[in-house]
């Protein structure tokens, strides 16, 4: 009987199997994180058999444009919250946490008033906002529409996390970048490992960049040693290392 | 062993802080610091578990970076897994070099002059989101009533964290949990970046960030994410 060693751990798995999906769906023709996110938005689509999902880009002032979607009705969509000024990806920016609501007809038009009724109308049952966060920084949203009630599950609310997690990897890295010889999925993670938010902070200091360059940075160099990025990580908050040649 | 006057202090400040002006990690780390006071133990450490079950620390009531250390390495093994997978407090009140429980977790501990260990299941009816973690430097066991007192903080934080009494709504957990590990990672990139400016270890330029918070009156979670968008900064001479 295999041990519970040899299965690798259930996120590791999730992670492999979305970015595999990922590769497959993306439209051979668009390069760079416009087809990469578009392949996301189509992989979580088929996969979770959801109505569609859209990735839009955040500004300081919050979401600003769709990168991409699985279809011009999600593209839609999401421009239905940009024209009301209001709706779940807003919030979810705001509060700085995923805002779930399976049931938009019954709680839509007391939340968001000036957006709820529109989706409703076009058949929405379900808007799940994720931001793409990594601490201070968000560099957008990641919204998921449903039309039938009960959807997202346990289990697909997992992967749906994993999905959020790569849509921030990919506008990180400009694309879906393969982890080279690592195992996969082992070197590209943003895992919870405090670790790497204090390097990040002090590759912020050290080298006089933003938040969002210092984190680039630090994935450039990983993938280009096929190093994972923890092991970075330690290395910069051992005082090891600095980036000083990048 | 638990004062009765200590613990009403927790509830007042508990009160005071639990409405407007929220700030998670600020007020899980001042729930650990009246733990640690409440139980005389030597260190309380609180640990949350992320959406595959793995705990990451959160909070604690000590500078000590042995005890930090040990918060932190439970996330593969130690009494705090043992209490979020069981759901049920564990205690060892005079813990032994060979205590074979733990492989990884025990010759650190002990070597950090830690001799009793207890973990408290942070739960909310039947689910457990993290555990509630002390250790002290001499054998000590929890009478009942103890455990009890002990348990309500658990409690406390993880009504704090979820911030309702029941999870009425399935989706509440996640939402609540994903914004906590976030708001943990802000802290995690402004230590960073005042422990390189400083020339300070990240432990201490926390305690900096926190003590230049308390001393503006601004909240701790707004000051990181300040200092970590460029627009403040904390004198760290």
């Amino acid at each position: 009987m295999a041990s519970p060693e040899d299965a690798p751990p259930p996120r590791e798995a999730r992670y492999v199997l979305a970015r595999t999906l990922i590769a497959r769906e993306r439209p051979g023709d668009v390069v760079g994180v416009v087809g990469a996110v578009q392949g996301l938005c189509q992989a979580l689509t088929t996969h979770l058999d959801v109505l569609g999902a859209a990735v839009n880009l955040t500004s300081g002032r919050g979401p600003a444009g769709v990168i991409a979607a699985s279809d011009d009705r999600c593209r839609q969509l999401d421009e239905l919250q940009f024209s009301a000024g209001e709706g779940p990806c807003y919030d979810s920016v705001l509060w700085g946490r995923p805002v779930l609501t399976p049931d938009l007809p019954a709680v839509g038009t007391g939340h968001w008033p000036g957006y709820a009724a529109g989706a409703v109308a076009a058949g929405v049952t379900g808007v799940f906002a994720f931001p793409l966060q990594v601490g201070a920084i968000c560099l957008g949203v990641l919204d998921v529409y449903a039309a039938r009630p009960g959807s997202l599950t346990d289990e697909g609310l997992l992967m749906t996390l994993t999905f959020a997690r790569i849509a921030t990897e990919i506008l990180l890295d400009g694309d879906l970048v393969e982890g080279g010889d690592l195992a996969p999925g082992l070197g590209a993670a943003l895992d919870y490992r405090a670790e790497i938010y204090q390097a990040q902070g002090m590759i912020m200091v050290a080298r006089n960049v933003g938040a969002v360059e210092a984190l680039a940075r630090m994935r450039a160099h990983a993938f280009a040693l096929n190093q994972p990025l923890l092991a970075l990580a330690l290395e910069i908050v051992g005082g090891r290392q600095r980036l000083e040649d990048e | 062993m638990i004062s009765a006057q200590r613990l009403s202090r927790v509830f007042v400040e508990v009160a005071d802080t639990l409405v407007a002006d929220f700030d998670l990690i600020d007020f899980l780390h001042k729930l650990a610091e009246h733990t640690a006071a409440v139980s005389d133990a030597a260190s309380v450490g609180l640990m949350l578990a992320d959406e595959d079950g793995q705990l990451h620390y959160m909070a604690a009531s000590t500078e000590s970076a042995k005890h930090l250390e040990l918060f932190q390495l439970q996330h593969a093994e130690g009494p705090c897994l043992e209490c979020y997978r069981t759901g049920r407090p564990v205690t060892v009140a005079d813990l032994s070099e060979g205590d074979a429980r733990w492989p990884a977790f025990t010759p650190r501990a002990y070597e950090a002059g830690v001799r009793s260990v207890h973990a408290f299941p942070m739960r909310l009816r039947d689910r457990v989101i993290g555990a509630l973690n002390v250790f002290d430097e001499d054998p000590m066991p929890f009478r009942p009533e103890d455990v009890k007192i002990v348990q309500a903080l658990a409690d406390v934080a993880t009504i704090a964290i979820i911030q309702e009494r029941a999870i009425s709504r399935a989706e509440t957990l996640t939402e609540q949990l994903q914004g906590a590990l976030n708001s943990r990672i802000v802290i995690e990139q402004a230590k960073g970046m005042i422990a390189q400016r400083s020339g300070l270890d990240v432990d201490t330029a926390f305690e900096r960030l926190r003590a230049h918070a308390r001393s503006n009156q601004v909240r701790l979670a707004d000051l990181a994410r300040a200092v970590v968008s460029g627009s403040a900064d904390i004198p760290t001479s």
